[in-house]
């Protein structure tokens, strides 16, 4: 029963990580990739360690993956924070359709606010 | 059983290949970066799948290095695009 439930969710993390790489490739601008890519697959790796804990219990297996996921819960937002702050830096603009962007009215950077069009890849069609 | 761990590795198999195709194709350096960063996570589940095959916690060890590594990795690629020093 336990492995019935393992594998479960086990899919359910397959399925996360699947739809966040297409969204990974397909989706516009970097903050929009950022977005979908690392909240699926955070979601769906933590879904693979837990199904792996349903699966053999707490033994040995099941206590390094419950520690790998608790590990994998924290670093992965923090480093997707890290990310997006660094291509704000770099100067990577948000997409042309954004409302806001606060990160640019906090910094005053006024050229990234009057030039909310001026995306580096808008001229992609994917 | 066997056969789903085997679709597993087939879908895991086919995101990273997706991941590999904008690490290829990014047109920018943060769109780079943000696919190795998804690359690093999947394949610490790729690691906890290999572990449940296994029947062995060997490779939860090798997912626990690797997640470390990973969030080391990114921070740091994170600090090159600011365009800062490793010291600040």
């Amino acid at each position: 029963m336990n492995e019935v439930i393992g594998f479960i969710i086990i899919a359910v993390g397959l399925v996360f990580d699947l739809f966040g790489c297409i969204g990974l490739v397909r989706m516009p601008n970097v903050y929009t990739r950022l977005q979908a890519a690392t909240k699926c697959v955070t979601l769906g790796t933590c879904s693979i360690l837990f199904g792996v804990l349903c699966i053999t219990g707490f033994g040995p297996t099941g206590v390094k993956a419950l520690v790998c996921l608790v590990f994998v819960a924290i670093t992965s937002p923090t480093a997707a924070h890290a990310i997006a702050r660094g291509s704000h830096k770099f100067g990577i603009h948000v997409h042309k359709d954004a409302v806001t962007d606060k990160y640019a009215e906090e910094i005053d950077d006024p050229s990234v606010v009057s030039s909310g069009s001026n995306d580096q890849e808008e001229g992609e069609t994917l | 059983m066997v056969t789903l761990v085997y679709i597993a590795f087939g879908v895991l198999t086919l995101s990273a290949l997706l991941c590999l195709f904008r690490i290829a194709m990014g047109p920018t350096a943060p769109a780079r970066t943000v696919a190795i960063d998804t690359l690093g996570t999947l394949l610490v589940g790729f690691c906890a799948m290999v572990a449940l095959q296994d029947a062995s916690d060997f490779y939860l060890n090798v997912a626990i290095a690797w997640a470390l590594l990973s969030f080391i990795g990114s921070i740091a690629l994170a600090k090159f695009l600011e365009g800062k020093g490793f010291d600040e």
